[in-house]
């Protein structure tokens, strides 16, 4: 394998596999010398409980001691060094993470070949630079020791080798048919070279079939625009040209394909200086579930999922658009509320002619989608702040369709093998649909996948699929822009990529997925790239991150005239009295269950709710109170004749007769992280309404289930924590935000100040953009090498976020104000947790940090309560894994790995501070502003966290703390932090001001 | 001043000594010392467990970092406080009734004080690196962080425990040549004399005895007042409301007096009962230890009062909400018990009647620890639970192990206890002979 | 009743009082010593290695620049220990029968990296690097000592905090001409350029005495 990325011929390589791993002495020897330390535990701990037990006091004690005698170590060099390569000097490449087949750019650090960390690749469209949670959380799924590791034939290790030989009989067999009785079934696939390997696949066995399914379907979208314009186009959206956004349910500012673009475009119209206030955009909302976006709303319409459908057709009416004849959703359906709601909206939007918006959300029925379309046509947005591009998929036939009819052709025993590329249909597929019996018709069933899952479980053949960072491929963005994929580590358990299996049909086994993907663009490069000039060509894109000139054509589109006819033939059934709507939503951590197993995201507290390690069924307070539910009942949901039980949980602001629940939950085959965690609330998904349905039932069951919420309290107790303004009042008076605290001068002190030479390190924290994404807190995770402490610890208020982003609701608990604040450490000037301690392991430097260390403390944890706000963080048991090798190899080797009885927080990214420092004095050079980028800020999608050197006038972050937003969170105890922020502005239409 | 005629000073000596050297020991003094056995052993579990799994197996959390280690450590060091106090306050103020009851209750001081020190060594997350809290040289260069409050802690719970083992040590001195002198058997002999450092009596050693004795006494008189006060810093030093005031350091003072009284009664109406020391331990005594606690009671209760002027006077949002808090908060059972153990409760004491009850004074001394215990809960708990950022706010639960551990020392204390009724003169017989009327000279030409 | 002890017991116990403080006191001192002894530190201490590599030879002997083989220690933390190819360079001609070198010829045939047991070696809790230093114009002697008369390489100092601290809280005793870094005798060198203009050099070399936590733990 030749690669710009770590050199098998060099002394550095990774087992492969237990064939491997069983075997030869060598093998053991190579790999004690890969972890000395760990080379006599080479096992993986069976959970913390016991591996706790194990390890408790010895690993303790010998962790973060001082001066004792050091233990022997080794160094192992390379035989023969690459070029590439400085020892001790992380390195960066450009690769693609995809989700739901739709890639994100983005850079890999690699430490001696040894991936660690994802970012953003900033020249990338759907990344600029950020990175959302799924893409980031991707380099703990590469080392998640839970990775199947073998090829298996009904749970029987085998070695690869056989598997090629199986494959050939069955298509020996199936040639004379024309391959009629094979099937395979795949995610969305967006990779150019894996979608022609099918095409190739299919031309030599036309009769076989080709099912894509993937369950956070966007069938809904492309119907719609086939309503609305006849063909499946995309749509791109240009917020940042947008004065007035109308999201129809759409929750386009949670993490998910091309969400990153969006929201920095969003964000950056939702920061304006005093006198450019008028440049805001004006963000409504309607939907059921509070949701991020939602939560940024300018005014949020709470509103059954199953009533937009009316909300849309009344907009469009009232736009003037004309909708064809008697629709059978009249104006009656909506509240006198949203009546007025509705005349406002209009209004604005009419006001803004072609600088106007108007998005559907992925759950709606075509119809409201075709209506978004038809509006934004009808105000001349079309071709401004949306724009029609060819589909980015490479097959857009209706996934749900397809899914149905494969499982039609496998009941009727049509299929003789179903290869599964990908995916865990088993768990995901609707449940009328009842995938895994019919599966059990099928001869041979063979499953790649990343783990051995619900799926596997059912197939006679499991293929450990290969990282993405691990192999070679390719995928296309949000909008058709193609990244090369590229290997930073050979696979460690011997994985392989959907490529390979396919040669391996085409009877063209021991290609790899290298050669394979270079075929593909030699034969598809542009004219000019051809011959001689493709090398440079595709070092380029490799390097680049992207393949040039690939995005998606722009399409012009009419729109069709019997668009509106759709409208009423789908009009949703008026709801039942006593029954309510459920509207299923992927989880914004788990997403649709790939994610159960990673450890980061399964303890990351969810937007809005906080919570962690479970989903639950999200309720309005009006309806609690109604059916006298309280936190955590366990209630039984009914669904055509379905059911499963589920937790309460009671969201302020979430509609009424409305039920909310995440996919993604309730694994029955997962790791030891994933394993039946949550409920699965799939099993009341019908292919026939796959995002929301009429006639829940709700009846309690007496029981309760123990909720991990990371924030039990929400409101803020006329404490101005996060200090809000409209537009209007901030433009009227900028020192407003100022006037809502007061803060002790400065020199109110009995010692001279600290003159800080050099420099003085300080973050600003704009509110007003935070959407509370959470990418910051996955991306300090991942930098810090944060442990996961479970659930049960974080019941106990435990958990270790060095970053964590609080939300507090204000207001009428039936529609409150949402509000994110992202809390790292202060960094105080006079921090408070400084004086007390006894031993001085928390202590000022001269640039102002708080520097925390490890290696000094003791544990009396009385800075923590010291500390006003709250960010310091205890292990108060040994949280680091300090056995599992593959998790030993995802650290951080800059930073410390801290062990049980010591305190940590958030440094500043200290160590990207004193890289850059050393790195500027090698070089006889200050530091850049915008040098040193901390973690969080890196990942921040809307720009909102910005760090540098507040002794530099001209550094963004002084000239951010120098506007009249900028305010310190609790100044008036006179900490004077040095992490401030910029006050939240709303921009309310004064129309619909609370009255 | 004649106590009670009856008496001489050999039969002081003997009734005193006997208890040691030959009166047979009472059952009941194995049960007891059998259960107090048992607690440590579970001490010595929780403690074992704690080192191997970690501070985690307490309830602490983000944001009640300290618990029931803190608490009680700040519990058993005000109980540490009667004995010296009595000992080196009263001598000074020429308090005589304090003899009969002082030397036990030095001895319960030291208990508590041992009991007390523990847990700041076990709260740490790292114990094993406690000495980096001292003055010691080293090899990284660096020195403890003089400004924090914990380290004034730890040299002034060190400095406290070291004088007053002296106080005590030196105190028992003649007694223990008593003993020395008295045994009959070779073991008790040799190790009382060892102990005893060759006192013989001599006009010397009396001399000597009195000056060293009364400099310890001086020595330890401020020391009463400057542990507790240290203490109350750990609180008044931080930024949480309901810490940060400046009434602590009387207000934990008097408080520490009033629990450790409390503690001295629990100790020898039993005692009294037990081993029939009533003309020892006479009502007089009992009678005026209910007025010091009855007077300490009173200012504790003032400080009470104090805090809830201060958030109200002070106008400041944070204490007003903590006073609130502690008030109709999650923890306001705790707060109320406390105010019905601490104020109402020792009204009573207003009585003649029940100062005269030994009884009543038991039931009241057991009221005022456990209030006492509360009160430490509520300042420590309910003060951090809900400061200042509403998004961190949280509850303690106590778990198991807090529970089991405290037991446990609440077993040490008793075990010492026990050992030290058995083995040592709970009653220094030499200053009890001082009091009998044939101690009084009889000047020629009085008749 | 007999007197139990003999009246020079009182002496002893007298002793005992007195003794009581020196024991302490001594018990401490013993500390100190123990701490800062080799048997902790580990300094002029051998290790044994797969091959007996001389530094005294290459570098005393031959004069080979310590950039020949620690390549990376003007640009990265790490100073680099060097491939088996760059043994190979010269010993592919030289010695290449000698039954010593054996592991390096082996280890160039099969691709398995020779394994040397780490020298100088801090707790995993502390960042040194070794691009700064040099490039400040702390010389290799300074901290390694005279490398070019060790048969096999022992650690020259302590490594304890308080020997870092010393030069960080004084750097003109350790800030040596740069391009006189890797001269064996530079540590020399350097003690004498402090005293002549070391503060100059610190003006030079924009040298600033780094004693916060945060410069050397993370």
């Amino acid at each position: 394998m030749k690669t710009p990325g770590p050199d098998p011929r060099t002394g550095r390589r990774y087992w492969r596999g237990l064939e491997e791993l069983a075997g030869t002495p060598e093998f053991r020897e190579r790999l004690e010398r890969e972890f000395p330390a760990s080379a006599s535990q080479f096992d993986d701990p069976v959970g913390r409980r016991r591996f706790l037990q194990l390890m408790g006091a010895s690993m303790a004690l010998a962790g973060l001691t001082a001066c004792t005698r050091q233990p022997k170590e080794t160094i192992s060099p390379y035989t023969e060094a690459p070029e590439t390569v400085i020892p001790g000097r992380p390195l960066q490449y450009a690769t693609a993470v995809t989700l739901g087949g739709v890639a994100t750019g983005v850079l890999v650090e690699t430490h001696e070949g040894r991936p660690t960390r994802i970012d953003g690749n900033p020249d990338h469209p759907a990344s600029l630079g950020a990175a959302d949670v799924f893409t980031q959380a991707a380099i703990l799924g590469l080392y998640d020791p839970d990775r199947s590791r073998t090829v298996s034939y009904l749970g029987e290790i085998r070695p690869w080798g056989d598997f090629p030989g199986i494959i050939r009989e069955v298509m020996k067999a199936q040639a004379p048919r024309r391959g009629a009785g094979l099937r395979i079934l795949t995610e969305t696939v967006t990779s150019p070279t894996l979608a022609g390997q099918i095409r190739d696949f299919l031309s030599v066995y036309p009769e076989a079939r080709w099912h894509q399914y993937e369950p956070v379907v966007r069938d809904n979208v492309h119907a719609g625009a086939r309503l609305a314009f006849g063909e499946p186009v995309d749509s791109i959206y240009k917020l940042h040209e947008a004065d007035v956004i109308l999201s129809l349910d759409a929750d386009f500012l949670a993490p998910g394909p091309g969400a990153l673009p969006l929201i920095r475009q969003f964000a950056a119209r939702r920061r304006p200086k005093p006198d450019e206030v008028a440049g805001m955009n004006r963000l409504y909302v309607a939907e059921s579930t509070p949701s991020s976006t939602g939560a940024m709303a300018d005014h949020r319409l709470r509103l059954r999922s199953g009533d937009v459908q009316a909300l849309a057709v009344e907009i469009a009416r009232q736009t003037g658009l004309w909708v064809g004849g008697g629709h059978a959703a009249p104006p009656a359906t909506l509240a006198a509320r949203a009546q007025r709601w509705v005349e406002a909206v209009a209004k604005d939007l009419l006001a803004h002619r072609g600088r106007s918006l108007v998005m559907a959300g992925t759950g709606q029925p075509p119809a409201v989608h075709a209506a978004a379309h038809a509006i934004n046509d009808a105000l001349g947005n079309t071709g401004r702040t949306v724009v029609h591009i060819e589909p980015v998929r490479a097959e857009p036939r209706p996934q749900v369709e397809s899914l149905r009819e494969l499982t039609g052709d496998m009941q009727a025993g049509r299929v003789d093998m179903l290869l599964i590329l990908g995916g865990n249909p088993v768990f995901t597929a609707p449940a009328d649909l009842s995938f895994g019996d019919a599966m059990q018709k099928v001869a041979l069933r063979i499953h790649l996948a990343d783990d051995e899952d619900e799926t596997s479980a059912q197939c006679q053949w499991h293929i450990p699929r290969a990282h993405e960072l691990e192999s070679w491929s390719d995928a296309r963005a949000h909008d058709g822009t193609v990244t090369i994929q590229q290997p930073m580590i050979e696979p460690l358990y011997g994985g392989r990529s959907a490529h390979e299996l396919l040669a391996v049909l085409m009877d063209r086994t021991g290609k790899s997925a290298h050669d394979l993907v270079r075929e593909h663009w030699i034969a598809s490069a542009a004219a000019g790239q051809q011959g001689p000039g493709f090398e440079a060509w595709w070092r380029k894109c490799l390097h680049d991150g992207l393949v040039p000139g690939t995005a998606s054509a722009p399409r012009r589109v009419t729109l069709r005239s019997d668009w509106a006819a759709a409208l009423s033939e789908t009009a949703p059934s008026v709801q039942a009295e006593g029954t309510f709507e459920i509207v299923f939503r992927p989880d914004p951590a788990v997403f649709d269950g790939r994610f159960a197993n990673n450890g980061w995201l399964q303890e990351l507290p969810r937007p809005i709710t906080r919570l962690t390690w479970d989903n639950a069924a999200q309720v309005s307070p009006a309806d609690a109170e109604a059916l006298g539910l309280q936190n955590e009942d366990v209630i039984t949901l009914r669904l055509d004749g379905r059911a499963v039980d589920a937790p309460v949980w009671i969201v302020p602001g979430h509609a009424k007769g409305s039920v909310t629940v995440h996919l993604g939950y309730g694994r029955r085959q997962s790791g030891r992280v994933g394993q039946d965690v949550g409920f699965d609330a799939s099993a009341l998904r019908t292919s026939s309404s796959p995002w929301f349905a009429r006639g829940l039932t709700l009846e309690s069951t007496g029981r309760t289930h123990r909720l991990a919420c990371t924030q039990t309290h929400q409101s803020m107790e006329g404490r101005h924590h996060v200090r809000a303004a409209t537009g209007a009042e901030y433009a009227r008076d900028p020192e407003c935000v100022r006037h809502m605290g007061e803060e002790p001068a400065a020199d109110m002190t009995l010692y001279p100040p600290f003159a800080y030479e050099g420099h003085a390190w300080g973050m600003s924290i704009d509110l007003s953009s935070c959407v509370g994404c959470n990418a910051c807190v996955i991306g300090c995770q991942s930098e810090n090498n944060i442990p996961v402490v479970g659930k049960d610890q974080v019941l106990l208020g435990r958990e270790m976020h060095w970053i964590r982003v609080d939300r507090y609701f204000e207001g009428d608990t039936d529609d409150p104000e949402y509000f994110n604040q992202p809390v790292p450490c202060m960094h105080c000037e006079n921090a408070p947790c400084e004086p007390v301690c006894p031993v001085g392991a928390t202590v000022h430097s001269s640039e102002g940090l708080n520097d925390m260390v490890y290696n000094r403390c003791v544990g009396t944890r009385y800075c923590s309560n010291n500390c006003p706000y709250k960010v310091r963080r205890f292990n108060f048991l040994l949280y680091q894994d300090w056995k599992t090798p593959s998790l030993q190899m995802l650290r951080n080797p800059d930073v410390t790995v801290r062990s049980r009885g010591v305190m940590e927080k958030c440094t500043y990214c200290v160590q990207r501070i004193n890289q850059a420092r050393i790195a500027s004095q090698r070089e006889d050079r200050p530091v850049r502003d915008g040098e040193i980028v901390t973690a969080c800020q890196q990942a921040c999608p809307a720009q909102a966290i910005v760090f540098g050197d507040i002794n530099d006038p001209e550094s963004l972050v002084s000239r951010r703390k120098a506007e009249p937003r900028n305010y310190g969170l609790l100044a008036e105890l006179n900490t004077r932090p040095r992490t401030t922020y910029l006050a939240t502005l709303r921009n309310p239409n004064p129309e619909l001001e609370k009255d | 001043m004649p106590t009670t005629p009856s008496l001489t000073f050999g039969s002081v000596t003997n009734k005193i000594s006997s208890i040691v050297l030959s009166r047979r020991t009472p059952a009941g003094w194995y049960f007891g010392f059998a259960v107090a056995f048992l607690l440590v052993m579970l001490l010595m579990y929780s403690v074992g467990t704690l080192f191997l799994m970690g501070t985690g197996i307490w309830g602490v959390n983000v944001p009640v970092g300290w618990g029931f280690a803190i608490i009680n450590f700040v519990w058993w060091i005000g109980i540490g406080h009667a004995g010296t106090l009595i000992s080196a306050i009263l001598l000074l103020l020429k308090q005589e009734w304090r003899t009969s009851i002082n030397r036990f209750a030095e001895a319960m001081t030291l208990f508590a004080v041992s009991c007390a020190g523990l847990y700041p060594l076990i709260h740490m997350g790292r114990p094993w690196l406690a000495h980096w809290m001292l003055p010691i040289p080293n090899t990284m260069g660096i020195w403890p962080q003089f400004r924090s409050p914990l380290v004034w802690d730890v040299f002034a719970v060190s400095t406290y425990a070291t004088v007053s083992l002296m106080f005590w040590f030196v105190g028992l001195i003649p007694d223990l040549a008593t003993l020395r002198d008295r045994a009959t058997h070779v073991a008790p002999r040799k190790i009382y004399g060892i102990l005893a450092m060759g006192w013989r009596g001599s006009a010397a050693h009396w001399h000597r005895y009195e000056v060293a004795y009364l400099l310890l006494a001086g020595l330890s008189t401020p020391l009463v007042l400057s542990v507790h006060t240290v203490v109350s810093f750990d609180f008044a030093m931080s930024v949480i409301p309901g810490w940060h005031a400046t009434i602590f350091p009387p207000y934990f003072v008097a408080g520490a007096i009033y629990a450790g009284f409390a503690m001295v009664l629990m100790i020898a109406i039993p005692l009294r009962a037990v081993y029939g020391l009533h003309d020892f331990i006479t009502m007089r005594h009992l009678n005026n230890m209910a007025k010091v606690m009855l007077a300490t009671g009173l200012i504790v209760a003032y400080g009470y009062m104090t805090e809830i002027f201060f958030a109200w006077y002070s106008g400041n949002q944070y204490e007003q909400f903590m006073i609130l808090n502690r008030m109709k908060g999650p923890y306001a059972p705790f707060y109320w018990s406390l105010i019905l153990c601490n104020v109402i409760a020792p009204q009573f004491l207003w009585f003649g009647k029940v100062r005269s009850s030994p009884v009543a004074l038991f039931a009241s001394a057991i009221v005022v620890s456990v209030g006492m215990w509360l009160e430490r809960f509520v300042i420590v708990v309910t003060s951090l639970h809900r400061d200042y950022l509403t998004s961190s706010w949280g509850m303690y639960y106590p778990t198991i192990f807090d529970w089991s551990t405290f037991l446990g020392t609440i077993g040490l204390f008793l075990a010492l206890l026990f050992l030290f009724i058995r083995f040592l003169p709970m009653i220094s017989i030499f200053e009890m002979r001082t009091i009998l009327p044939e101690a009084e000279v009889k000047e020629a030409g009085h008749e | 009743m007999s007197q139990i002890f003999h009246p020079s017991t009182n002496t002893i116990s007298r002793a005992s009082i007195f003794g009581a403080v020196f024991l302490v006191g001594g018990g401490l001192w013993m500390l100190q010593q123990v701490n800062r002894a080799p048997y902790v530190t580990q300094a002029f201490v051998t290790r044994e290695q797969p091959v007996p590599f001389s530094h005294a030879h290459h570098v005393g002997g031959i004069g080979i620049d310590c950039r020949y083989c620690h390549t990376t220690v003007e640009t990265s933390a790490f100073a680099g220990i060097p491939p088996t190819k760059t043994c190979m360079n010269c010993h592919a001609q030289l010695y290449n029968d000698s039954p010593t070198l054996e592991p390096v010829r082996a280890s160039f045939r099969t691709g398995m990296p020779l394994v040397w047991t780490r020298v100088h070696d801090l707790p995993d809790f502390v960042y040194f690097d070794h691009s700064i230093h040099v490039n400040k114009g702390v010389a290799c002697a300074t901290c390694h000592g005279r490398v070019d008369r060790m048969a096999l390489v022992w650690q020259e100092s302590s490594l304890l905090m308080e020997w870092c601290v010393e030069c960080h809280r004084h750097p003109e005793v350790a800030v040596g001409p740069r391009d006189q870094v890797t001269n064996p005798l530079a540590g020399a060198a350097a003690q004498h350029a402090a005293m002549r203009d070391g503060a100059n050099l610190l003006k030079q070399y924009d040298v600033r005495t780094r004693t916060d936590c945060s410069t050397c733990h993370r």
